[in-house]
């Protein structure tokens, strides 16, 4: 609970753990509420902090190595601060038949960074995704919650732009 | 101008006034004054709209109301019915008589003349957030039925008679399931939906969710009941918001009029709805790692039996059915088992829904009848390949299925015909792929899927996996070698009787179904190193021909100075140093630079 | 409600509304699935909203709806008018709109260029 402050973004508050409190409280005594309260915790933290780990390990009783294994086993869940947008590109069957792979390379491209990447100025991560379940459009991207569809690499830099 | 509501603009073009328009303009102003709204409404004159046939033309802002050939007589109306009470004057507007032909009825649509929707019949009908419009058309009376008029093991009977089979893969009989749960002993049991639609190509489960989610809940209540549980969870993969949010909706209006919750219609059965979202498995589509993700643990499978339906969430029997199978149980309850079997083959019963994507005119979701043709679903329905381009072959199933080459597109689209060429059913992904798509690295592109996916629990899943997917690695790289193709066989065929679960044994199946059909292929790129699709970047050659005009684009472009030559002069490429990137290939404005 | 009978009867009213609704105004449906929100259905529908506000076509129902299955053709919006097929128009665009609006809602003439189906009873 030193170092790693600085990268915490719960904007100096009392608590740092306020948000996280109030997720355990809404979960206590709930079966199987792990994965509901570590995806509550990343919504609210961007990621997830050893110290936001700890702190569920503690409050829910559960061992940190099972914490961790959990949080290593599913691909929603991260250990490292993460861009403000998530950029996911699909890559399912449609959207490699129909050109997934120069759409990735245009926005790796653009972004100048790797898939898996995050920017430097924490504005995006780019990731790659199994499928979005919208392959009557592809190639596809989601960013955030939306889904862009019928993509081609000259259209990547007007979505990127907004 | 803030007080002027409305606009009239009366034609002053040649056309209209010849045809009189001075006139109504006249008449207009007249009775505009006579009811005193001529400080709220302005006469505005415009120049020719161009449909001089039909004038004199009035045009009526805000609205944007059209009337033509108006005459002097009419304008009482225009201002009267119109201006003054704010009714159309509908005689006077511009409709053409034939105005509906020419538009195809929905049964007249290629796209849908060969379906049969009654899974997606709501879909796009009604408003999927209103639980009103789901019962206007006769949503939830499936549940009265069986909860007022049918003992649970009748409606376990029905379910059983109806034919149907597991819509998310495997194809087992549902019945035969709920009859496991129902007979399994045990106070407290669950209902689970599987809508962790993770097979890439496949999207019917996240349409019918975001379109008719109140089909899949009553289908999961109508199951509690006769299995005799009182909770049920949707397993929703995080992929999907839009579905989460919608089905979350659905379920709280749901239990707000009664149909969810204690007491349903007086029978005494209560039943409750649980959402919980995937956090981004593949795996979690199999059932027993499902189950584990819910519990809140990594989601890896784990040996069967025990099945879920004897021991299955938190010990307790369960039964496990996808999406499209509960948005099967309504009909088959309320329109009977024996309608519901006079549908599909022998077999299998029912519609299936398949999603159409890839290399086709035409994508989307087709619902049709069991047994059905390939040919007539990607050529009738889907409206064939684009382009002008050769089909080559269908990947039905998803990362557990196959590849159907041309010879087979007259094979009846059923479980068991699917499984006797090497592909099966799946969730219903129908992924079309023309000349250009390459089959080895198609077969590359599911193992890498299913090498990233695979959990590492056993053995023959995450060590061959990792190695076949080494193997057409090196093939597409042009590294191949003789005994490749033996090597992949063996391997392949190992993985399929040993590995864990579902997911593990029917990975190696697009390898399988591709060297079975297009082995040909394999071939060429291990003895030839050439790629017939030419897709396969490693064994392409980039060469300049006599086209080039030597404006030294490509020299530019090229991150690895591969390319030499003088201004004006022909341009070369240095196949050493070539990294095959097709940067130039795309700068070329003359076309001159090939690859094969 | 505790009855089939309340369900039947609940089913019977919202059919007598729908219905009247059918008979008396006009309506606008946006698809509104995953397919049609990624191709600008959302940008569609706020223009919509937009230019019946400007219009101010008070009676004029917009709804949404799930979808059809068509996704090369989204968006889809349909267009429903008293006693008349609800017309499908494929492939819209938020620059297609003011004329859908103003031939074919307020004027009862059909975009014939955009219209891709009628649901016929």
């Amino acid at each position: 609970m030193n170092s790693n402050q600085s990268q915490c973004c719960c904007d100096g508050s009392v608590n740092q753990f306020d948000k996280l409190d109030e997720v355990l409280k809404k979960y206590q005594g709930v079966k199987g509420a792990l994965i509901p309260v570590l995806q509550e915790a990343q919504h609210a933290y961007g990621y997830l902090s050893k110290e936001v780990l700890q702190n569920i390990s503690k409050k829910m009783d559960i061992p940190i190595s099972q914490i961790y294994g959990v949080v290593t086993f599913y691909s929603q869940f991260h250990l490292t601060p993460r861009g403000k947008s998530i950029i996911r590109v699909c890559q399912g069957t449609a959207c490699h038949v129909r050109g997934a792979k120069t759409i990735l390379n245009e926005i790796e491209n653009q972004l100048n960074i790797k898939s898996g990447a995050t920017t430097p100025d924490l504005k995006f991560t780019l990731e790659t995704v199994a499928c979005i379940g919208a392959c009557g459009l592809a190639p596809v991207m989601m960013i955030d919650d939306d889904t862009h569809g019928r993509l081609t690499p000259e259209i990547i830099p007007k979505i990127l732009a907004k | 101008m803030e007080h002027i509501r409305a606009h009239v603009l009366v034609c002053a073009g040649t056309g209209c006034v010849s045809a009189g328009s001075k006139k109504i303009e006249a008449a207009l102003r007249d009775q505009i004054a006579k009811h005193g709204l001529d400080k709220e409404i302005k006469i505005v004159e415009t120049g020719c709209h161009g449909l001089c046939e039909m004038g004199p033309l009035v045009i009526v802002y805000p609205e944007g109301v059209f009337y033509v050939r108006v005459q002097e007589s009419d304008i009482v109306d225009i201002v009267e019915q119109h201006l003054y009470k704010g009714r159309v004057v509908e005689r006077l507007l511009y409709t053409e008589h034939d105005t509906l032909e020419g538009i195809p009825s929905y049964k007249e649509i290629a796209f849908y003349k060969k379906q049969m929707r009654m899974v997606l019949a709501n879909c796009g009908q009604i408003d999927p957030e209103q639980i009103d419009e789901y019962i206007s058309v006769g949503g939830y009376e499936a549940l009265g039925k069986a909860l007022t008029t049918m003992k649970p093991e009748e409606v376990v009977d029905e379910v059983k008679k109806s034919g149907l089979r597991g819509r998310g893969g495997g194809g087992f009989p549902t019945g035969m399931k709920w009859g496991f749960a129902r007979n399994a002993p045990g106070e407290k049991k669950y209902v689970v939906c599987n809508a962790d639609e993770g097979d890439p190509g496949a999207f019917m489960d996240r349409s019918v969710l975001e379109s008719d989610p109140h089909r899949v809940i009553e289908g999961m209540a109508v199951c509690g009941y006769a299995i005799g549980a009182d909770e049920g969870y949707v397993y929703v993969r995080a992929e999907y918001p839009l579905a989460i949010k919608r089905l979350k909706n659905a379920i709280e209006q749901a239990e707000a009029i009664g149909l969810l919750g204690e007491n349903i219609f007086g029978s005494g059965f209560n039943f409750r709805l649980k959402i919980k979202e995937g956090a981004g498995a593949f795996v979690c589509g199999e059932e027993t790692a499902l189950l584990a993700s819910i519990e809140g643990k990594r989601g890896m499978p784990r040996p069967r039996p025990p099945f879920p339906a004897i021991s299955g969430l938190w010990g307790k029997p369960t039964n496990i059915n996808n999406v499209e199978t509960f948005a099967n149980i309504p009909q088959i309850i309320t329109k009977g088992a024996d309608w519901f079997a006079s549908i599909g083959t022998e077999r299998s019963k029912g519609t299936k829904v398949f999603a159409l994507t890839g290399r086709i005119n035409h994508t989307g979701l087709a619902e049709v009848p069991m047994g059905i043709t390939m040919r007539e679903i990607i050529y009738d329905i889907g409206g064939g390949i684009p382009d002008g381009k050769k089909f080559k072959a269908a990947q039905i199933g998803g990362p557990s299925g196959g590849c159907l080459p041309e010879q087979l597109l007259d094979l009846s689209v059923d479980y068991d015909s699917l499984i006797k060429v090497g592909a099966m059913m799946g969730s219903g992904g129908l992924v079309v792929m023309d000349e250009t798509t390459c089959m080895v690295d198609l077969a590359k592109f599911f193992l890498s899927f299913t090498q990233e996916e695979s959990c590492g629990k056993c053995t023959p899943c995450r060590e061959g996996t990792k190695r076949m997917l080494e193997i057409l690695t090196r093939i597409t790289e042009g590294q191949g070698k003789e005994g490749d193709i033996e090597l992949l066989e063996t391997m392949a065929r190992d993985i399929k009787t040993t590995a864990l679960c579902g997911l593990g044994q029917t990975a190696p199946n697009p390898v399988l179904s591709t060297l079975q059909y297009f082995r040909d292929e394999y071939e060429a790129h291990i003895k030839e190193k050439r790629c017939p699709a030419g897709s396969c970047a490693g064994l392409l050659e980039y060469t300049i021909t006599e086209e080039c005009k030597g404006c030294g684009l490509c020299k530019k472009a090229c991150p690895v100075e591969a390319i030499s030559g003088e201004k004006k002069g022909l341009h070369e490429i240095d196949q050493d140093k070539c990294v095959k990137c097709a940067a130039c290939f795309a700068k070329c404005p003359f076309k001159a630079i090939k690859k094969q | 409600m505790k009855t089939i009978e309340d369900l039947k009867r609940l089913r019977d009213q919202v059919q007598s509304t729908t219905r009247m609704r059918h008979d008396s105004s006009r309506q606008i449906i946006v698809g509104m699935g995953t397919c049609g929100i990624a191709a600008g259905a959302r940008e569609v529908m706020s223009t919509i909203l937009d230019e019946i506000a400007k219009r101010k076509l008070d009676d004029v129902l917009v709804r949404q709806t799930g979808c059809i299955g068509m996704c090369e053709k989204e968006v889809l919006v349909d267009v429903v008018l008293a006693g008349q097929p609800r017309i499908t128009y494929g492939n819209v665009t938020t620059a297609d709109i003011p004329k859908i609006i103003a031939d074919h809602v307020v004027n009862g003439r059909i975009v014939k260029e955009l219209a891709i189906g009628k649901f016929v009873e």
